[in-house]
């Protein structure tokens, strides 16, 4: 499975994940504040270097998802089709993640039957635990808030 | 009169020859070969020889350089050359760079071309290999692999947000089928399509289906752009550049657009503003459309970007043969991306010059007027172009 190629903006996301931990990075003004996703070197609003890695509730909704199907990379194509989703953070909805909507924590790609899926459903988000698996970097998932 | 500005570009400049090879899942020659093929037939059809040109435009995704195709066709000295960025959105920027050109006195015979065996050769979402960090680190490793994937994101959204049904997408895919049903260029030339055979095919990245993507080819297409005026001792009647633009919004993502205020809106809005802003004429004057189609649902993001109507409302735009010939928008009239060929939106500027030269397998009566647009979803640009 494909691991993330992180780079310099990226990399603290990454860090935080290893540790279960969903952080998006903010700035870090006091006047400004705003959050940004993807990572980037300076904010947008304000332009300060100044960065900082705010925790997240872990808590939004599926703002769309996607079902691919083959062709595809050799081991995705073996648990497909599964899922992909857009998450929207429940305290930031303009924040949005893509991952995946799983079972439980080190749950395959297509844990979850496809008709569980809906815009809107709120999602809880997982890191694997140790011994899920091999993956070097930890991706956040998410799973229903009711299974 | 031409004049240096923006207000200069308009009418300033003319096409005044096509160019292309065959159009293949597989054709045995190299891109570069093709490339210098579809160069020398824009040349002749234009009948300007290959020793005058002295500008070029291309864009990225491409395996052949300037170098490479100078050489070889045995241009003249260059003093333009330009390419543009983010693949199928640079087709149309190549028009309207070489079109700045001339009208700023940088150069007098500029050629743009297009070539690629993207049907024989492999997927670039393939080479795991070679990855930008951003925006893929964010994306691929759950799966979200190709732009099909990426696309259907959004469309997912789309279909939710506006009440648009998968209808309205196979409206866009028979269209450009109809179309290539006409065209012996056409890779779908003898491939009708229906609406069972729509319904029922395989999923791509559910909710797209195979015949909403386009299709896989090879082959190359070139043009050549000269100033009005000498557009006028050329073979072919001229069909003037007569608005052009480009388009990278604010807090654009590419075609993984889930992280802005308003995903559904893209580059096409942005472009479309500068487009319109110096043209004569609006939307409604349009007579012919020819709208990068990737995937179908670009084509009604890209109707309401460009201005043919509202926010939400371009599946329904498409009902009641809207997209057909004598439907208020005739639609990539060669068979666009999804039936004639996919290089990158480059055979949509080539059958856009050849319906305002009267030209066309499926031709438009009286067509005038011709928007040519390049992606949606990326930094794109698009042609307003007139006969």
């Amino acid at each position: 499975m494909l691991t993330p190629v992180v780079d310099d903006d990226g990399a603290l996301f990454w860090e935080y994940a290893a540790r279960g931990e969903l952080r998006v990075q903010a700035c870090a003004e006091a006047a400004c504040g705003e959050l940004r996703f993807p990572p980037r070197p300076c904010c947008p609003h304000c332009h300060s270097f100044a960065g900082e890695w705010r925790r997240m509730s872990g808590r939004g909704r599926i703002w769309s998802y996607v079902f691919p199907h083959p062709p595809l990379l050799p081991e995705y194509a073996a648990q497909a089709p599964y899922n992909v989703i857009v998450v929207e953070l429940a305290e930031a909805p303009l924040i949005r993640l893509v991952g995946n909507l799983v079972s439980g924590p080190g749950a395959p790609l297509n844990s979850v039957a496809p008709e569980r899926l809906r815009i809107g459903a709120r999602v809880q988000v997982v890191f694997p635990q140790d011994g899920d698996g091999a993956e070097a970097v930890r991706l956040p998932r998410w799973v229903l808030e009711r299974p | 009169m031409a004049g240096a500005g923006t207000a200069g570009l308009k009418d300033a400049t003319a096409v005044v020859g096509i160019g292309q090879t065959a159009f293949a899942r597989r054709l045995p020659e190299s891109e570069k070969a093709l490339a210098c093929r579809a160069v020398l037939a824009a040349l002749d059809d234009a009948g300007i020889s290959p020793a005058e040109v002295d500008a070029l435009a291309s864009y990225t995704m491409e395996e052949t350089d300037e170098v490479e195709v100078a050489k070889a066709v045995g241009f003249g000295d260059l003093s333009f050359f330009s390419r543009v960025g983010f693949g199928g959105g640079g087709s149309c920027a190549t028009l309207a760079h070489l079109a700045g050109a001339v009208v700023t006195g940088q150069a007098t015979v500029g050629v743009a071309w297009r070539s690629r065996k993207r049907g024989s050769g492999p997927r670039p979402w393939t080479d795991t290999a070679v990855q930008l960090p951003t925006p893929a680190q964010w994306t691929r490793p759950f799966g979200l692999l190709r732009p099909a994937d990426e696309i259907a994101m959004l469309t997912r959204r789309y279909l939710h947000e506006y009440g648009a049904t998968r209808d309205h997408l196979f409206n866009v895919a028979l269209a450009c089928r109809n179309r290539a049903n006409q065209n012996p260029a056409a890779m779908m030339y003898e491939r009708p399509l229906t609406r069972d055979m729509y319904m029922t095919s395989r999923w791509i990245s559910e909710p797209l289906c195979l015949f909403d993507n386009c299709l896989e080819t090879d082959g190359a297409l070139a043009c050549v752009v000269v100033s009005a005026e000498r557009a006028r001792d050329c073979r072919r009647r001229p069909v003037y550049v007569h608005s052009a633009a480009q388009g990278l919004p604010a807090q654009h993502h590419g075609m993984v657009n889930y992280w802005n205020d308003d995903p559904l809106t893209g580059p096409a809005w942005t472009a479309a503003r500068h487009l319109w802003k110096h043209a004569d004429f609006t939307p409604e004057d349009v007579d012919v459309a020819q709208i990068y189609d990737a995937f179908t649902p670009l084509v009604p993001l890209s109707l309401e970007g460009y201005g043919f109507c509202g926010r939400g409302e371009g599946g329904a735009f498409t009902e009641g043969g809207a997209l057909e010939i004598g439907g208020r928008l005739p639609l990539n009239t060669g068979g666009g991306g999804l039936s004639e060929a996919y290089v990158h939106g480059f055979n949509l500027i080539t059958e856009g010059v050849r319906q305002l030269r009267g030209t066309s397998t499926a031709q438009v009566p009286g067509a005038a007027t011709c928007l040519v647009t390049a992606g949606e979803g990326v930094p794109t640009s698009a042609l307003l172009l007139r006969n």
